[in-house]
């Protein structure tokens, strides 16, 4: 797999340019398999950075001493 | 004396003077009137003319007395003068000397305000393009006022108050008297000079318009211009304006609203960096949420979601072909069969098994044919040999020769005529029971009976 520098928004572009081309379907089987191999890894690297990234985020959130669950609809709890 | 009666120019000239001197209504002269022809000296002295509807009068003032003005003569000014009148000798011209100058109407003060106002706003000291932004979080406040002034208490508290985090620096400087001026001008310098301000604010509290006056001085305001470091005036009370204002970067009614505008209220702050943390923390998380979808919808897409599909094209292609594959291969298969089928019945047509069994029919056939035509014919020569037979019996020459009949032959011929027979001829002589040899001794003809 890439190295862990890789950049999230280069995994999910080249992520995407691998389900077009295999949605597509005119790809020679062995690429085929290749690129889907290919693309499972760049997929779970994606959902990996997503993981660590939401685990800072709360993370973060706890330094402040409000450990809050992580939930987007909302902010961290005020506490002053 | 007496016998040159003619006196000098210079003699009745100084002698006009004295009568100048010596009448004490010109000594302490009060006089108003227009000042036109102003002309301000590089020397520090003042020429003009005053002037009425009716009259006008040659004036001037000296240096010493000019520094003392609060605003700048200009023509077309009323003013109030004290001064005294004299004779200029040289030009033999009455004088006004004027001692003191102050505009007519309106407060000298006032005027001078306003004249510096005009002046430095011309110059561009007050364009918003100069104005600094105030920093937001200011570490060092730098002070400029009485170290022992309520303004520099208020400024003080009301910073502690706000935002303790905030260190203050005081410049101490007289803010009225003789001294202010070069004291506060030395002080902004001062702080100019520090590169660890991030704001400095300039006042003092309340007071008459002359304790305020040294904060409307041209040095001051062109101290606070050039000053790096954002500047806040705070001058007096809320109705308080001075030049001070003007060119600082941010006006403050009271010093306390200065500490106010200088630093921020801690708790707002907090609430802001809170709102902040909120706002980065939605965003992120949303963000997150967004990416995860995006994320989550590739991986639903259709190639990684039935990973069969990307196979299965090349499954169906190999199988049609294997089918084309076979199908061909059969009609080839087929073709080839009926091929031989025709060849092998071509084949089984030449086959002479065949001829043979057919020529064994033909013959059998033919031999039936055969047998039946020669029983026929023989059934049909059987007839005829017994009817030959029963002529022959009847034509049988044995019976014949019973009955004494002989045939002769000569050699292989029959003897039926004597026609042919020469005398010397042996001949056969065939009987009944035997033979004969015998010779001809004569021939002799019969003749035929007619």
């Amino acid at each position: 797999m890439e190295n862990e520098s890789m950049k999230f928004e280069d995994a999910m572009l080249q992520l995407e340019k691998i389900v077009q081309q295999l949605e597509t379907g005119d790809v020679p089987l062995e690429d085929s398999i290749t690129l889907y191999k290919k693309g499972m890894e760049l997929s779970s690297f994606c959902q990996q950075k997503l993981q660590s990234a939401e685990k800072q985020l709360i993370s973060i959130v706890d330094k402040d001493g409000t450990a809050t669950p992580f939930d987007p609809s909302e902010g961290e709890n005020a506490s002053e | 004396m007496a016998n040159n009666p003619y006196l000098t120019v210079q003699a009745v000239t100084k002698y006009i003077k004295r009568k100048f001197d010596a009448d004490r209504h010109l000594r302490n002269v009060y006089i108003k009137g227009e000042l036109s022809n102003v002309k301000l000296h590089p020397s520090g002295h003042i020429y003009f003319t005053l002037k009425d509807e009716k009259s006008r009068i040659q004036s001037a003032m000296f240096r010493g007395n000019a520094a003392n003005l609060k605003f700048r003569p200009e023509s077309g000014m009323k003013v109030l003068i004290i001064g005294d009148i004299n004779v200029y000798e040289s030009s033999g011209q009455y004088q006004l000397y004027a001692q003191s100058m102050e505009p007519d109407g309106v407060g000298a003060l006032f005027l001078a305000f306003e004249q510096l106002k005009e002046q430095l706003g011309k110059e561009g000291l007050f364009d918003p393009r100069w104005k600094q932004p105030l920093p937001w979080i200011p570490r060092k406040v730098g002070v400029i006022t009485a170290k022992s002034g309520a303004a520099f208490r208020d400024i003080c508290s009301t910073i502690g108050r706000r935002f303790p985090m905030a260190e203050i620096v005081l410049f101490p400087a007289a803010v009225q008297g003789k001294q202010a001026v070069p004291s506060i001008v030395e002080a902004i310098g001062q702080a100019g000079q520090r590169t660890d301000l991030d704001v400095l604010i300039v006042g003092r509290g309340g007071g008459s318009i002359e304790d305020l006056w040294a904060f409307n001085d041209e040095a001051v305001a062109r101290a606070l211009f050039s000053c790096r470091i954002p500047t806040i005036s705070a001058v007096g009370h809320e109705t308080d304006t001075t030049i001070a204002d003007f060119v600082a970067d941010r006006r403050a009614p009271t010093p306390t609203a200065a500490a106010e505008m200088a630093v921020p209220a801690q708790d707002e702050l907090a609430g802001r960096i809170l709102d902040r943390k909120r706002v980065i923390y939605r965003f992120l998380a949303s963000r997150l949420q967004t990416e995860q979808k995006r994320l989550t919808r590739l991986k639903d897409s259709y190639p990684f979601a039935y990973p069969d599909r990307l196979y299965r094209p090349f499954i169906e292609k190999q199988a049609l072909l294997e089918e084309r594959l076979t199908r061909s291969r059969n009609d080839l298969l087929s073709r080839k069969d009926q091929e031989l089928g025709r060849t092998v019945s071509r084949l089984q047509y030449v086959n002479p098994l065949v001829r043979v069994q057919h020529g064994l029919k033909e013959l059998l056939a033919s031999e039936g044919r055969l047998t039946r035509a020669v029983t026929h014919s023989t059934a049909v020569r059987q007839e005829r040999f017994m009817t030959g037979i029963r002529m022959l019996q009847a034509l049988n020459p044995l019976h014949v020769m019973e009955r004494g009949f002989t045939i002769i032959y000569n050699g292989q011929d029959l003897v039926k005529s004597a026609t042919g027979m020469k005398t010397g001829d042996i001949v056969d002589v065939r009987l009944q029971d035997g033979q004969a040899k015998a010779e001809i001794i004569s021939v002799t003809l019969t003749e035929e009976e007619s």
